[in-house]
C-alpha cells in the first residue's frame, strides 16, 4: 500500500471486502470449472468435452439457442424502440402504460414461462379463446410442433426481457436534447429522417450496452423453455442443468457452462468491435 | 389541430393500448387461472371472465411439500443477500463517487466485466467449492452466489447515489469536528438512504428470481423458485399455475414502489 497520496488508503480499503468476494466467487469458481471441465481422476482429459459433443441433445442445444438470439434479440430491439418512441408523444395515461410495460423487469423467467403456459397449455387459455370463436385448438407446445413450440418460446422472452431494453432506451432517449430533433424538423426533415440521422444516432451508447447486455441474457435462456416445453427444446444452459441435476455428472455440465461463456464473451467482444469500427470509418 | 395531427393521436392511443394488452393480459391470465377452483380448471373451454372465483389451488399449492419451507427459505436468502451486498457494496460505492483513486477505472471495468459472467458458469463449480467446504446446501451458499451477482450493481448503484449528495456539507461537518465516519454517518447517510433503499430492493429481487444457481446449490434447502422448478415435471397443471402467480405478485409490488428509480437504475447507471 503507498504511503505516499492520503487518499489512496482510504480508497482502497473502502474497495477492499469487495474485490476479495468477487475474486473469491467470481474467479476461484471459474478456475475451479476449468479443472472440472478438462481434468479427470488420471490428470487432463478432454473425455468430458468429447462426451458433451457427442450428447444427441448438444448440438441441438447449440442451434435452439443461436436461433433464439437470433430471431428474439432483432424483434426485441424493434419492439423495445417502439414503445420508447410511443411514450415520447406523450400519450395519455402514460404513466399507467409504462407501469404494465416494465413489469416484467422483475418477473422472473420461471414465472414468466409458467404465466405463459396458462396461454399455450394444451388446454390453456389460447386455445379456449379459439374453441369460443370456434376454431378448434393446436398442440401449441406439442413435441411434435417444433415450431410453435420454439415461438411459444420467443413470445415468452419478448414479454418478460423487452422492458429491460425499454428502460434503457428510455433513459437514452432523456439524454437526447429535443433541439437537435426540432432544428431538424424546422429544415424540413420527415419522422424517419429524424428517427435515422438524429435520434438514433445519439441512442447509440444506449443501445450498445442493451445489446451486449441482452444477447449475453438470452444466451443464458433456461427457465423459460423449461417451464413451457421441458426438454423438448433443448437449450444450452438447460443442458447444464440435465447434466448437473438429472445425470449428475458436473463435469460434462461444467463443459457446456464453459462453452456458454465463451459464446458470451466472443459476442461481447465482437459487438464492441463491430460498433467501434463503425464510429472509426465515419 | 389539424384531421392529420388527430389521426395520429388516435394511432399513438391506439398502439400504447395494444402493447398494454399484450404485455398485460399474460398477467390478468395466470391470476384468473391461479385463483380458480380446481374443478373449472379442468373444464374446457376455460372461462375467461372470473365467474367461479376460489382460494383452493393457491391454499393446495400453499401447502404442498417444500413450498412453505422454500418460501421462508426465499425470505432468508433474500434478506442475507441484502445484508451483505450492502455491507461490502456500500463502502465501495463511496470509494468510486468520492475518491480519485489509481484503478478507479479498472475497478468499474472489473464490475462490469463480472456482470457478463454467465450464472451457469459460477454455480457448478461453486458448488464443488461449496461440498468441500460444508456449505453446500445451505441457504448461507445460496446467499453468497447471489450477493456475487448483486455486489456489482450494489457498487454502481450506490456510488450514483453518493455522488448526488453534495461533498461540501460532509467538510462542513469535517470543520465542526467529526470524524470522516461520524461526518458519514450524520450527513451523507440520512441523504443517501432512499437511494441506499432501492439498491437494497434491487438486491433482494434479483436474489427472490435467480433460479438456476439457487437449484445447483442446494438440495433440501430450495428457495421458492427452486423448488418450483424442481417439482415442475411431475406437477399438475394447477400447482405451476399457482407456483406462477406466487412468483409474479411480488414483482407487481416492486416495481410499484421502484417506479421512480427504475430509469436511474437499469438506465443510466447499469450502462
Amino acid at each position: 500500500m503507498r504511503r505516499g497520496r492520503a487518499r489512496v488508503p482510504a480508497a482502497v480499503l473502502l474497495i477492499a471486502p469487495s474485490l476479495v468476494v468477487m475474486t473469491a466467487l467470481f474467479a476461484w469458481p471459474l478456475v475451479v470449472g476449468v479443472g472440472q471441465a478438462f481434468s479427470g481422476p488420471d490428470g487432463p482429459t478432454l473425455a468430458y468435452a468429447r462426451r458433451m459433443l457427442d450428447d444427441p441433445y448438444f448440438w441441438p442445444a447449440v442451434r435452439n439457442t443461436a436461433l433464439l438470439v437470433v430471431v428474439l434479440i432483432p424483434i426485441q430491439f424493434a419492439f423495445a424502440l417502439t414503445m420508447a418512441l410511443l411514450l415520447r408523444e406523450r400519450p395519455r395515461f402514460a404513466g399507467a402504460h409504462f407501469y404494465v410495460w416494465v413489469v416484467p423487469l422483475a418477473i422472473s423467467d420461471l414465472a414468466a414461462g409458467l404465466v405463459w403456459l396458462s396461454v399455450f397449455a394444451d388446454r390453456g387459455y389460447l386455445n379456449s379463446v379459439l374453441e369460443h370463436v370456434g376454431a378448434g385448438g393446436y398442440a401449441w407446445l406439442s413435441y411434435e410442433n417444433t415450431t410453435t413450440m420454439f415461438l411459444a418460446v420467443v413470445v415468452a422472452e419478448l414479454w418478460r426481457s423487452t422492458s429491460l431494453v425499454l428502460v434503457i432506451v428510455v433513459a437514452g432517449l432523456q439524454g437526447v436534447p429535443k433541439d437537435y430533433d426540432e432544428a431538424a424538423s424546422v429544415f424540413g426533415a420527415t419522422y424517419w429522417q429524424r428517427l435515422r440521422h438524429v435520434v438514433l444516432p445519439q441512442l447509440r451508447p444506449s443501445l450498445q450496452v442493451a445489446l451486449i447486455l441482452r444477447t449475453i441474457l438470452a444466451l443464458e435462456t433456461f427457465a423459460v423453455a423449461q417451464a413451457l416445453t421441458g426438454r423438448s427444446l433443448p437449450l444450452l444452459v438447460g443442458e447444464t442443468y440435465q447434466w448437473y441435476n438429472v445425470l449428475q455428472n458436473p463435469n460434462v455440465a461444467t463443459a457446456i457452462a464453459l462453452v456458454v461463456l465463451a459464446v458470451s464473451m466472443l459476442a461481447a467482444v465482437g459487438y464492441l468491435r463491430l460498433l467501434r469500427d463503425r464510429t472509426v470509418t465515419r | 389541430m389539424s384531421r392529420r395531427r388527430r389521426w395520429h393521436r388516435a394511432a399513438v392511443q391506439a398502439a400504447c393500448v395494444a402493447i398494454t394488452l399484450f404485455m398485460g393480459v399474460p398477467i390478468y391470465l395466470i391470476a384468473l387461472a391461479a385463483l380458480s377452483s380446481r374443478e373449472s380448471l379442468n373444464r374446457f373451454p376455460l372461462p375467461l371472465l372470473p365467474t367461479d372465483p376460489s382460494t383452493e389451488t393457491m391454499s393446495t399449492f400453499l401447502s404442498s411439500t417444500g413450498v412453505t419451507g422454500g418460501f421462508l427459505n426465499s425470505l432468508t436468502v433474500g434478506l442475507g443477500t441484502v445484508a451483505l451486498a450492502l455491507l461490502v457494496g456500500v463502502p465501495g460505492g463511496y470509494a468510486v463517487a468520492r475518491y480519485a483513486f489509481r484503478g478507479r477505472d479498472t475497478y468499474q471495468l472489473f464490475l462490469l466485466l463480472t456482470r457478463a459472467l454467465p450464472i451457469v458458469v459460477l454455480s457448478v463449480p461453486l458448488a464443488r467449492v461449496f461440498l468441500d467446504t460444508g456449505l453446500y446446501d445451505t441457504t448461507y451458499a445460496v446467499m453468497l452466489l447471489h450477493t456475487a451477482l448483486a455486489l456489482p450493481t450494489t457498487v454502481l448503484i450506490t456510488a450514483a447515489i453518493f455522488v448526488g449528495v453534495p461533498h461540501e456539507q460532509e467538510e462542513a461537518a469535517m470543520i465542526f469536528g467529526a470524524s470522516p465516519p461520524q461526518a458519514f454517518l450524520r450527513v451523507v447517510a440520512p441523504q443517501a438512504l432512499p437511494g441506499i433503499a432501492a439498491a437494497a430492493m434491487f438486491a433482494f429481487m434479483l436474489s427472490w428470481n435467480e433460479v438456476l444457481g439457487a437449484t445447483v446449490l442446494t438440495l433440501n434447502q430450495r428457495t421458492l423458485p427452486a423448488q418450483v422448478l424442481t417439482t415442475l415435471a411431475d406437477s399438475p397443471l394447477a400447482y405451476r399455475f399457482a407456483g406462477g402467480l406466487a412468483l409474479v405478485l411480488p414483482a407487481l409490488v416492486f416495481i410499484a414502489v421502484m417506479r421512480r428509480y427504475l430509469l436511474n437504475m437499469w438506465g443510466t447507471t447499469l450502462r
